[in-house]
């Protein structure tokens, strides 16, 4: 069948599976969304503010789906903007295809009008990219970039189409197999390594299993839970692992790391065994590296053959897809009681109760976060941007709804939270979605509500206004001497802000406020934001400091801890 | 493994997909890490559509993480270092020489001496071709340094492992399992 270059990308997108693009039209793209309607509603396309939010957003859609997210720009800045997107999904290993528009073949290399050279930009933040030169290719380019974003260890790829390629017209031939030679992800482990991570497990008095990220991404959940009971292993994750394991199940420890629970960084530093299952050791769960499970022989299951003995040298290395990893290790696995490093670590939470919540006439952010989770019980979708409320939200929630938190992990990309939102509540229409918002990061994406609005998106918005950049400010505050510099914050009056876009507007200022604020967003069928005023310069504990190992992590000061009641 | 400063080099040999781009996707890798290739020779391989490199890297880094980063590439089907390992390594030079009547067959003595060749004589210059491991050329090229190098280019280090051994692992031994698998990313 003879069709454009546009007609080839969207019935190869069609074949792919994709239902929901986010995307803006310019110059160079303008034939792909002439080619839209012809595919609407099987496709649905949506309309953002700028291309950072495209990416975003096909970036958490993907998170939530386990299918690879799609978004569309134009050329030159079109490109550029989606450049943040990208490097945030490449850190955090997210499916994504990107394709963008180019100028005509004749002007490429020449500064073009909105010319970028996007394929050289975004190298080393794509897993592949491609610069399509004839429409002959863009059938087999769309097989490959999905085949390449979703399998293995996930990743982005831009496919960047020139105007006119996106316009000749070629027969449309689709590939039903892929073949790379420079590419054959290795799933399955080796049965010697295997084996031996067994013994080491039985062997171990004081083990702990770090899960991460790919967890979700293997959509191991079943097989991690498995693994820790059968074996009796406290559960520490990742903040990119968090809802991955029951957030109340008995073995659940939380988060490790800069912001993670003193209690785990503690067990982390006496025990004996580390498992790593599916994650890399990234520099805010290890701390000062050489410093890292001092007495540990550790068990890595990775899929990435460049992340095994990266940061940490394993005992045993499980090379290959996290869920058949744990299956197999699952399968020679012995259960065993370990009740002496059980009342340990039990007492060490007794002693430092890190997320105990002081009673302050202010609203606390930590407090708000817990309301949230009491009133929707968990049910519901957390989304977060990067900084102080990220870690409360990691840390005050529990998550017992697989895959429900959507946070940017690696990149850390302030202004995250509102365009991921979309993404989320795209997948997942009937679900509640909480957009948890710091008021900088807020302000960084906050075009988008005019998006969220037009689709009538039912997200609900808590932005934690501390008119500060809180992280930053805390930092300051602990390491600079209290040099408050460019912190402070001159908000807008969010609530008026929302009204502006058409978006209910609620406030709280007062403790009491919270609950029925909640209530009322979440009685309410649109999209709301709330705006929380919180208390100016709390400070988010435990923290290991900067370059500081994890035994050296700065409790909360000792609170008494209040049982948490869900409605 | 020649000594330069004090410092060894890694030889590390590709197996790469020959497309626009793709050297640029590998020097990225390296670039990204500030480490420095000291040479570079890529050419076609014996296999259709895949050209061979060897690159020289400055050692005094750890290189293996980045060859693992570069073998992540789409495009690289195969890379190693084969620093530690046996193998014939060589490079070619020309050198072009300031030369007359009075000394010229001073200077052909020394490329007798070294096996190299003239491939060009003009009244007043000679260009000198030489094989031969870098040792080798940087001995021969010091010994010219006493008539004047006018002009000095050399292609970097190609290398090959000894015996019958190849640079990538034949393609027959693809594990079969691995083929056919669903996507575990989107078989939840």
């Amino acid at each position: 069948m003879e069709m454009t270059g546009a007609q080839m990308v969207m019935e190869g997108l069609l074949r792919e599976g994709v239902e929901h693009i986010f995307g803006l039209p310019g110059g160079a793209n303008l034939p792909l969304y002439d080619a839209i309607p012809q595919y609407h509603p099987k496709i649905r396309h949506y309309l953002v503010k700028h291309e950072q939010a495209a990416a975003h957003a096909a970036d958490a859609y993907a998170r939530v789906t386990g299918k690879a997210g799609v978004c569309f720009g134009t050329s030159g800045p079109g490109a550029t903007n989606l450049v943040t997107g990208i490097a945030n999904a490449w850190m955090d290993s997210v499916p994504l295809v990107c394709i963008t528009g180019a100028v005509i073949k004749a002007l490429l290399g020449r500064d073009g009008f909105q010319e970028a050279d996007i394929t050289g930009i975004t190298i080393p933040i794509t897993k592949h990219n491609y610069l399509v030169m004839d429409a002959e290719e863009i059938p087999q380019v769309i097989r490959e970039a999905f085949h390449v974003a979703t399998t293995g260890r996930p990743g982005p790829v831009l496919v960047d189409i020139p105007r006119d390629v996106f316009q000749q017209k070629a027969e449309f031939y689709w590939p039903e197999k892929v073949e790379l030679r420079g590419y054959r992800p290795r799933l399955y482990p080796d049965p010697d390594e295997v084996a031996k991570a067994a013994e080491l497990i039985e062997q171990s008095e004081r083990p702990v299993l770090i899960s991460g990220h790919g967890i979700h991404i293997a959509g191991a959940y079943h097989e991690v839970k498995e693994l820790a009971e059968k074996a009796n292993l406290p559960v520490i994750t990742t903040l990119l692992g968090i809802s991955g394991f029951p957030g109340t199940h008995p073995l659940y420890m939380g988060m490790p790391g800069m912001h993670g629970m003193y209690w785990n960084n503690i067990a982390i530093s006496e025990s004996d065994l580390v498992i790593g299952a599916g994650m890399r050791f990234d520099d805010r769960v290890t701390g000062r590296l050489k410093d890292f499970a001092p007495n540990a022989k550790i068990i890595h299951i990775e899929i990435d053959p460049a992340e095994v003995g990266k940061n940490v040298r394993p005992a045993a290395t499980l090379q290959g897809d996290a869920r058949i990893c744990l299956q197999q290790l699952n399968k020679l696995v012995k259960s065993r009681e370990r009740p002496d490093w059980f009342s340990h670590l039990d007492e060490l939470k007794r002693a430092h109760p890190s997320i105990a919540i002081r009673d302050t006439d202010e609203v606390l952010p930590q407090y708000v976060i817990r309301s949230i989770y009491e009133a929707t019980g968990g049910d519901c979708y957390i989304v977060t941007g990067v900084g102080q409320h990220q870690m409360w939200a990691a840390q005050y929630f529990w998550y017992d709804k697989p895959n429900s938190f959507v946070t940017s992990g690696g990149l850390g990309t302030m202004g995250f939270e509102v365009p991921a939102a979309m993404g989320v509540q795209v997948a997942k229409p009937g679900e509640v979605v909480w957009s948890i918002c710091g008021d900088g990061g807020f302000m960084m994406t906050l075009q988008e509500l005019a998006t969220i609005a037009e689709y009538g998106w039912p997200i609900k918005f808590a932005i934690i206004n501390n008119e500060t950049l809180g992280m930053v400010r805390q930092w300051q505050d602990l390491f600079y001497k209290n040099n408050i510099v460019a912190t402070p914050l001159k908000n807008p009056d969010f609530v008026k802000l929302a009204e502006a876009f058409g978006i209910l507007g609620l406030r709280a200022e007062r403790k009491e406020e919270v609950g029925p604020v909640i209530d009322q967003a979440m009685n309410h069928a649109g999209p709301v934001l709330v705006d929380f005023r919180v208390k100016h310069d709390e400070n988010c504990y435990p923290m290991v400091p900067p370059g500081a190992a994890l035994h050296e992590t700065i409790d909360l000061p000792a609170a008494p801890r209040e049982e948490v009641k869900v409605r | 493994m020649t000594n330069r400063n004090g410092l060894r080099k890694h030889t590390i040999i590709a197996l790469v997909e020959d497309r626009p781009g793709v050297l640029n996707r590998i020097a990225s890798k390296w670039r990204q890490r500030g480490f420095n290739i000291e040479s570079l020779a890529v050419g076609h391989s014996e296999k259709q559509g895949l050209s061979r490199m060897t690159f020289v890297v400055d050692a005094s880094t750890d290189a293996e993480q980045v060859v693992k980063q570069v073998d992540k590439l789409i495009d690289v089907v195969d890379i190693r270092d084969i620093s530690e390992e046996d193998i014939v390594s060589r490079e070619l030079a020309l050198i072009k020489v300031r030369a007359d009547r009075s000394n010229r067959s001073q200077i052909l003595e020394i490329v007798d001496i070294f096996h190299a060749e003239i491939v060009d004589v003009a009244p007043d210059s000679i260009i000198i071709e030489a094989t031969g491991d870098e040792d080798k050329i940087d001995s021969l090229v010091q010994l010219l340094e006493d008539f004047e190098v006018i002009e000095l280019v050399r292609t970097g280090r190609v290398a090959m492992l000894c015996g019958p051994a190849v640079s990538h692992p034949p393609e027959h031994e693809e594990p079969e399992r691995y083929q056919g698998f669903e996507p575990p990313y989107t078989a939840k």
